[in-house]
């Protein structure tokens, strides 16, 4: 990169945008939230197969050590409020993946009591289709999310407080 | 036959004047009765007859097709007997209301809190007669025919390209 290497292997050079979004991509912590059979595609994908931990992805039961957060299925009305309140919950910066058809859309479930889509309340980065989808699909969907928050720009001004942190989809 | 079915000579035998309809449908036997004798009658099941178990409590909105629009249905069983029984009674739209089976049954509170939530039906002497599965706000009442079943502040579906 036309840097001379004086201090030979044991250096790299970076930018600091580069040094945070690569520490956040390779740590993403999702906050459990299983609705539905989409649950249960999460929790495989989890497990030792497909086996999440490798891509730093662990999951945390409270979110409030979450970045990140899977809608897992059918988001009704009345379950709504507590999806935001989990959701104020989590520290900046925070993802929210939908997963399923259910939660990009509402799915089959075309309803007075259900919510047409969590992007109604929450700012979705990733939409992974499928009824539900598949342990790859949701891998699939995850990495997506890292390669979104590998191209996020200003990520260590905003942490210092210059500026706002922009997005990976629009930069 | 259900005409031979012992909770039904016995029905008769004391409720002559309130009984609407018998039906047996595949061995299962269903007594329709007059709204004002229900307490009475499921009572008397319960203590004669041995009916000690009410499975579930439920109704039908029959909007447009019959004359009284809700049909309470009780369902029975006799553990020691090992026999169900289907109560039907009939609910007007105008008098909307029916006496708890909670004085018979303790679990009838929950099951006609359901009721009460999705179609509107309010039970006398109910120990605590609010909405169970739908929010304490909602407007309406979600299982009956005439409610919009995509929400009353949606356009409804009209087909794949509406």
């Amino acid at each position: 990169m036309g840097v001379d290497n004086p201090l030979g292997e044991n250096i790299i050079t970076t930018s600091l945008d580069k040094l945070v979004n690569w520490s956040r991509k390779s740590s993403i912590w999702p906050m459990t939230f299983g609705l539905a059979c989409c649950a249960i595609e999460m929790m495989a994908t989890g497990a030792s197969h497909n086996d999440l931990d490798r891509f730093g992805i662990i999951f945390r039961a409270s979110p409030r050590q979450s970045d990140c957060i899977i809608i897992a299925g059918t988001v009704t009305k009345k379950m709504l409020p507590v999806i935001k309140t989990v959701y104020e919950q989590m520290p900046e910066p925070k993802w929210v993946v939908a997963m399923g058809a259910c939660a990009c859309s509402g799915g089959v479930f075309d309803t007075y009591s259900v919510v047409q889509g969590i992007d109604e309340a929450l700012p979705v980065d990733v939409y992974i289709p499928g009824c539900p989808p598949r342990p790859e699909a949701l891998l699939f969907g995850l990495i997506k999310l890292q390669e979104k928050i590998w191209n996020d720009k200003n990520s260590f001004g905003s942490a210092i407080g210059l500026g706002t942190r922009i997005d990976g989809a629009i930069a | 036959m259900a005409e031979n079915n012992r909770a039904v000579l016995k029905l008769k035998e004391k409720f002559a004047s309130s009984i609407l309809d018998v039906v047996e449908f595949r061995g299962e036997v269903t007594v329709t009765v007059k709204k004002d004798s229900i307490i009475d009658v499921l009572t008397f099941l319960k203590q004669s007859l041995q009916y000690n178990l009410l499975t579930d409590l439920t109704a039908v909105d029959y909007l447009g097709k019959n004359e009284d629009r809700f049909m309470m249905v009780y369902q029975l069983y006799s553990i020691p007997n090992k026999d169900c029984l289907r109560i039907k009674t009939p609910v007007s739209e105008v008098d909307c209301s029916i006496p708890t089976a909670t004085q018979v049954w303790q679990t009838a509170n929950w099951l006609e809190r359901e009721v009460f939530d999705l179609f509107g039906i309010t039970f006398d002497q109910h120990p605590d007669l609010r909405r169970i599965l739908m929010t304490d706000d909602w407007v309406g009442h979600p299982l009956r025919k005439d409610y919009p079943l995509q929400g009353p502040d949606r356009e409804p579906y009209k087909g794949r390209l509406s």
